[in-house]
């Protein structure tokens, strides 16, 4: 908002009682950038503080060798080296993109249907839109643990109904079996992110106008030409901004690995970031724990890059 | 004829995918429940109905607020998640207010890095923020958390209240002006009233993350009475191989309770919060 000089003028002439010197000092707060600054300071002094500077300081610790309680020494880019031989990192990386992958397909397809159902006239609709989101709202640690109870091998939920039901005799351990402990992972991540990825793509379909839709009914689309053609394009800026958070925040997921498996068995879902916290916390190499994190960056913009230029050229 | 096809697809179209849903979404938390209210006679009794509850008791809820510091955790996490939130707001508002309403050298720069340092991750930070508090020797403390859950909440409420800030005329804040208002206060007493329920779209949003937050409670609560609710279960509650599923799902569901009473509240401020970003954007 700049302020244009016949504007500046209109305003009340200062009072004169006011000493010369203070009366500066006060006009001189009341300019723009000056008071934008004035503003701006404590915010962005403590972002500095405990963003920016934690940022750069992991930066360096990737090149040092740092063990809790030691002083540093430099050790170039020996950390990334130890690393790039080390098969459990790899495995880690490997299991971050499937967890990521398949989390983020299962969350867009669901949450798009969620959207969809949602999308229609029918009574308390506000109450189970909350209601939905309730998986999106409990704190993940506390709903993973109730899911580690649910995937219990004797006692838990789904296998009790699947002897129930009679189709096995007894239920697999879901969360020690390396397989099934990557299926539960991403199952409960998706059951978590799927209402975010539902109640805002329904946002976005509530932006439509129903003009649209009229229109090509007129012209002779069915409801699936009607989705193929109006909706889903409309729906595109939305679902590309959603899924790209949910990438990220899939990607960088913590808690709910490191309660549900802690990583196990056998570092089957192992993720970059539970990985770097064993090597960090679990081990004390605060370096090289630090160098795995950093692994993250690159990796992750690869994929956003990759994700962004095949929606520009679709 | 008519009425009946158009029940059908009803049924089949609205009514059936809409209950799998909430189904889908609810049923741990009524596992939860169901597990939390029944003695571990009936608990393990492989017979019982594992979603019902025969002879409801609330053995586990006493053991866990006599042997656990649980009410202790609840009022630390809420006292967390309250301190984090007021300080993400006023933060947030001086960050937010100068992006959206002032000229000024730098502002485009400015408004990009806060969207970037949203979307810095925690996981990213876990290992020299650890150093860094035990430097300026708070480890340990609810300060620590105090300090650290904003910067996950200052960007984001930045983010969000600059959108909000921008939907009130600039006309407002320049007849203010020509009455005689100063800046501050055409911005006190004009500009913020007018924003409550962006205020209340980022309270809620920022107070939901802290209840959730985990890593940095982990790293820095070790004292069983300063710990917040997940850090508690998590750490205590868990004890070895075994599990106490009784107390542990009376615990979950009791640490839930709080943020899904407030949520029920500010249903509308947080959807509007939820999907602000990536609807207008």
């Amino acid at each position: 908002m700049s302020v244009n000089p016949a504007f500046e003028a209109a305003r009340p002439a200062p009072q004169a009682v006011l000493g010369g010197r203070s009366l500066r000092f006060r006009e001189w707060l009341e300019r723009e950038a000056v008071f934008s600054w004035i503003m701006l300071t404590p915010p962005l002094l403590f972002l500095v503080a405990f963003l920016g500077y934690p940022f750069l300081y992991g930066v360096y610790l990737g090149f040092v060798n740092r063990q809790v309680a030691q002083a540093s020494i430099f050790v170039g880019l020996g950390n990334f080296d130890k690393l790039w031989n080390d098969p459990i990192f790899w495995q880690a990386v490997w299991n971050t993109f499937k967890f990521t992958g398949a989390a983020t397909v299962l969350k867009l397809a669901g949450g798009l249907g969620m959207a969809l159902v949602m999308h229609q006239n029918f009574r308390l609709k506000g109450v189970t839109r909350a209601v939905l989101l309730l998986p999106f709202i409990v704190p993940t640690v506390l709903s993973t643990v109730a899911w580690q109870w649910i995937f219990d091998p004797g006692m838990g939920l789904i296998n009790r109904v699947l002897v129930f039901s009679g189709l096995v005799t007894q239920g697999p351990s879901w969360l020690g079996n390396p397989t099934l402990a990557m299926v539960s992972v991403i199952l409960v991540n998706t059951w978590r992110g799927l209402p975010f990825f539902g109640i805002t793509i329904l946002a976005g379909l509530q932006t439509i106008p129903t003009e649209l839709m009229e229109t090509a009914t007129i012209d002779g689309a069915g409801s699936w030409g009607r989705f193929r053609y109006v909706t889903l394009p409309l729906l595109m800026p939305v679902i590309f901004i959603v899924t790209t958070f949910s990438i990220i925040f899939t990607f960088f997921d913590f808690q709910l690995v490191y309660v549900l498996t802690g990583g196990g068995p056998a570092n089957a879902t192992h993720l970059m970031a539970t990985y770097a916290y064993s090597i960090s916390m679990g081990g004390g190499q605060l370096g090289l724990g630090s160098a795995a994190a950093l692994a993250m960056v690159p990796v992750l913009g690869i994929v956003l890059l990759l994700m962004s230029s095949y929606v520009r050229r679709a | 004829m008519v009425g009946e096809l158009t029940w059908n697809r009803r049924l089949l179209g609205l009514w059936l995918p809409l209950t799998a849903l909430i189904v889908f979404a609810l049923f741990p938390f009524a596992w939860m429940a169901a597990t939390s209210l029944k003695a571990n006679a009936e608990l393990y009794d492989p017979k019982s109905n594992p979603l019902w509850v025969q002879h409801p008791s609330l053995v586990h809820y006493i053991g866990l607020i006599r042997e656990s510091n649980f009410l202790l955790w609840i009022v630390n996490t809420m006292l967390v998640a309250l301190v984090a939130t007021l300080l993400s707001l006023v933060l947030g508002v001086m960050l937010a207010y100068p992006l959206a309403r002032m000229r000024f050298p730098a502002s485009g720069l400015l408004a990009i890095s806060v969207a970037v340092a949203y979307l810095v991750p925690q996981t990213l930070l876990f290992v020299p923020m650890a150093d860094l508090i035990n430097r300026m020797k708070l480890g340990d403390s609810l300060s620590a958390v105090m300090l650290t859950y904003p910067t996950l909440l200052v960007p984001f409420s930045a983010w969000l209240l600059i959108g909000y800030f921008k939907t009130v005329p600039k006309e407002l804040e320049e007849a203010a002006l020509i009455d005689g208002a100063s800046r501050w206060r055409a911005m006190t007493r004009v500009i913020l009233p007018l924003c409550t329920p962006g205020f209340l779209s980022a309270g809620i949003f920022a107070f939901t993350l802290s209840q959730n937050e985990f890593l940095y409670a982990l790293l820095f609560l070790n004292t069983s009475t300063i710990r917040t609710v997940p850090v508690g279960i998590t750490g205590e509650l868990i004890r070895g191989d075994a599990f106490y599923w009784g107390q542990l799902m009376a615990a979950a569901f009791l640490g839930s309770l709080p943020v899904v009473l407030i949520y029920s509240f500010f249903v509308k401020y947080y959807v509007a919060g939820l999907t602000a970003g990536s609807v207008k954007g």
